[in-house]
């Protein structure tokens, strides 16, 4: 999910605020083929992910296109935040305000391994990241389009001059983030009740992500990522619940007081 | 004219208008006295959470206030004035809520005003409106911090929540020794709602049952994986859970199916009252078993109750089970309006508030209402509701002649 605003910021210095709302979007749609087709959240995602791919494609080229010059990152934001309450509304209209599940057979169960139980989702989850998290690895480093789309995250003036389509590339990347949000919605809307208002608490702490990892680093968006869930439950199983958000932010105003570009952020470019 | 002179003029001419803004918005518009021209409906102000984290309880609230309202209107109204409700979204934040109420009286010039929903946005909400002299009757602002603020003119007709674990509490301690449960874990949102019912929990039980696990979570907690793994390694026999809406229960069954541990007995104060749409996040499985506290439910056998039941299924389908408890509180509160207005025969709130003050025992969908000079319902009663099977089942208090045997222990998850 984090990987997807970093992603888009990265290429096109567009802050992102309603990505934590296309993540409800892609697990309402999970949600709906499951009730209603009775297609399996993880078969689903070939339904969704290009659904959603699509969707960002539409986004992009019919609010982005026209926004350029220095003022492009913080009326990225008003836009994003305008289209975020747009699809709140209609994900209320169409789902209700009342709260839903994703569920499957391995949604609550889980299995004993060295003595620990490992629940079936997170399993699942974690697999599905690390397949995706490579593919995504290998499209950026081992491909000719990948090569494009990291010459635009260094410099996009320096990618138009020798010849990338900095517009085209920049359409296929916000497409590939808001496409990501569909498996990463999938297995949110499996481990928590959900309904659309539920995106403002995804979207602060994506946000957070991505500050700490440094902006526009995909790297960094991951290490960051992990960080927050290990140091938040580490202090609430250790120590206590009550301190376990904090700590996390204490950590991020520590790392930002001595690097301030985040931790694999560069002040003069964005590069992973 | 300098840098500074300029700055300096800009600063006055602010604060001249921010002033008489001010000013204007807590003299001019504001009108407490309430006379209602021939003809013309009488408005009722509300915030309600229709979108953010209370969404689900806010859009309930909002269909018993507007069920109320055309009971009332097919009536003829209050005093003959049709009721129209002026509802405005606060999207579950404390500084919108006053926003709103500010509002709802000096624009939009509303005769009365119905409480949020939360104890949370309640508080807020009732300082606000006590500066224009507005009454503020609620149904879910039942915390001690709404009630420690020393308001006159806030009035909540549900039972204090610091009740509400009681009838839970001296069943489990009157449980013989032989079969009552030995430990227990309390965890709770440090939400102003949840926190004072947990603690007065523990407080009841004491060393009866032994405490083996006791933590508060942060309120703004999203992710409670970790929290509810170190309840579920504590094994205690019975869990009292402080939680204010269904993803907080939610999250913690699916944690302790996932950690293969059922407890015996599961308390939570708040979501498995939330009807069919807990069901339906949950699970009908899963939810048996599952106990909440409350001083309503849909199978009352009160007269009013019933017809209110009945005329919501007609308009939204379900069962009487499924029937949100926060339709009944929202219900309650405008008739114990209605009631102050036909005693009072106005729209006047310092006369309702006075009138509300007076012992007056009035009565609602949830029974009887009678405020202490806190503003607090201490007509109620307390009561343990528990799902067994599709049904939703008063349990406590022992004794009482609608409560059935407590499904204990809990079975397990998934059945």
């Amino acid at each position: 999910m984090a990987t997807g605003l970093t992603l888009i910021f990265g290429v096109m210095d567009i802050i992102n605020v309603a990505q934590g709302i296309f993540v409800i979007l892609g697990a309402y749609l999970s949600y709906a083929l499951s009730v209603h087709w009775g297609i399996d959240p993880f078969v689903g995602l070939i339904i969704t992910i290009p659904t959603l791919f699509l969707v960002g494609i539409v986004v992009e080229r019919v609010f982005f296109g026209r926004l350029k010059g220095p003022e492009k990152t913080a009326m990225s934001i008003l836009v994003t935040y305008a289209i975020s309450l747009v699809i709140e509304g209609g994900l209320n209209m169409i789902f209700t305000v009342n709260y839903v599940q994703i569920n499957a057979w391995y949604v609550n169960k889980s299995f004993k391994l060295f003595g620990v139980w490992f629940p079936y989702i997170y399993v699942f989850g974690f697999i599905m990241a690390a397949i995706l998290l490579g593919s995504l690895y290998i499209m950026l480093y081992r491909t000719r389009f990948g090569a494009s789309i990291r010459a635009s995250l260094a410099d996009q003036t320096a990618a138009a001059l020798i010849g990338i389509d900095v517009r085209r590339v920049s359409t296929i990347c916000f497409g590939i983030g808001i496409a990501i949000t569909a498996p990463g919605g999938m297995i949110f809307g499996a481990t928590n009740t959900f309904n659309a208002s539920t995106s403002y608490d995804l979207i602060s702490r994506l946000l957070t992500i991505i500050v700490l990892g440094g902006m526009g680093s995909l790297g960094g968006a991951l290490l960051a990522g992990i960080l927050m869930v290990t140091i938040e439950d580490l202090v609430g199983v250790i120590w206590s619940p009550v301190w376990s958000t904090m700590s996390f932010f204490l950590v991020l105003v520590i790392v930002l007081s001595v690097r301030p570009q985040g931790i694999f952020g560069k002040k003069s470019a964005r590069v992973a | 004219m300098n840098r500074k002179g300029k700055l300096f003029r800009v600063l006055a001419v602010t604060s001249v208008t921010a002033a008489s803004i001010v000013t204007m918005a807590t003299t001019s518009g504001a009108s407490s006295s309430g006379s209602i021209a021939k003809g013309a409906p009488v408005t009722i102000g509300i915030s309600l959470s229709l979108s953010g984290d209370f969404s689900a309880d806010g859009l309930a609230y909002q269909q018993g206030y507007k069920l109320w309202a055309a009971d009332v209107n097919a009536a003829g109204g209050l005093l003959g004035h049709k009721v129209k409700l002026d509802i405005v979204s606060d999207a579950s934040t404390p500084t919108q809520v006053v926003t709103n109420y500010q509002k709802l009286i000096s624009v939009d010039h509303v005769n009365l005003t119905f409480g949020p929903f939360s104890t949370l946005l309640t508080l807020p909400a009732a300082q606000t409106v006590n500066r224009y002299g507005y009454a503020m009757i609620e149904g879910a602002g039942g915390g001690p911090s709404v009630f420690q603020a020393g308001l006159k003119n806030v009035f909540d007709v549900t039972l204090p929540v610091a009740y509400d674990l009681q009838p839970f509490a001296t069943w489990l301690t009157s449980l013989p020794a032989s079969s009552r449960p030995k430990t227990i874990s309390y965890v709770t949102s440090n939400d102003p709602f949840t926190q004072p019912v947990v603690q007065e929990a523990q407080k009841l039980i004491g060393s009866k049952v032994k405490t083996v696990y006791s933590k508060v979570f942060p309120a703004e907690a999203t992710d409670y994986t970790s929290i509810a793994d170190a309840v579920a390694a504590a094994k205690a026999q019975v869990v009292v859970l402080g939680s204010v809406d269904v993803p907080t229960v939610s999250a913690f069954m699916q944690a302790f199916e996932q950690a293969h541990y059922t407890p015996e007995a599961f308390i939570a104060t708040a979501g498995p009252d939330q009807g069919a749409p807990f069901i339906k996040a949950v699970g009908a499985g899963n939810a048996d078993g599952m106990m909440v506290p409350n001083s309503w439910y849909g199978g009352s056998k009160n007269a009013q109750s019933q017809k209110m039941v009945a005329e919501y299924i007609k308009l939204y389908g379900g069962t009487a089970a499924g029937v949100n408890a926060d339709i009944a509180e929202a219900y309650s509160v405008g008739q114990v309006m209605a009631r102050a207005v036909t005693a009072t025969k106005g729209f006047d709130n310092s006369k309702i508030i006075k009138y509300l003050h007076s012992n007056v025992t009035l009565n609602s969908v949830q029974g009887s209402v009678k405020f202490n000079k806190l503003g607090e319902n201490t007509a109620q009663t307390a009561y343990t509701f528990q799902w067994q099977g599709a049904k939703f089942v008063e349990v406590n208090p022992v004794g009482d002649v609608g409560s059935s045997p407590v499904l204990f222990p809990k079975p397990a998850w998934g059945n």
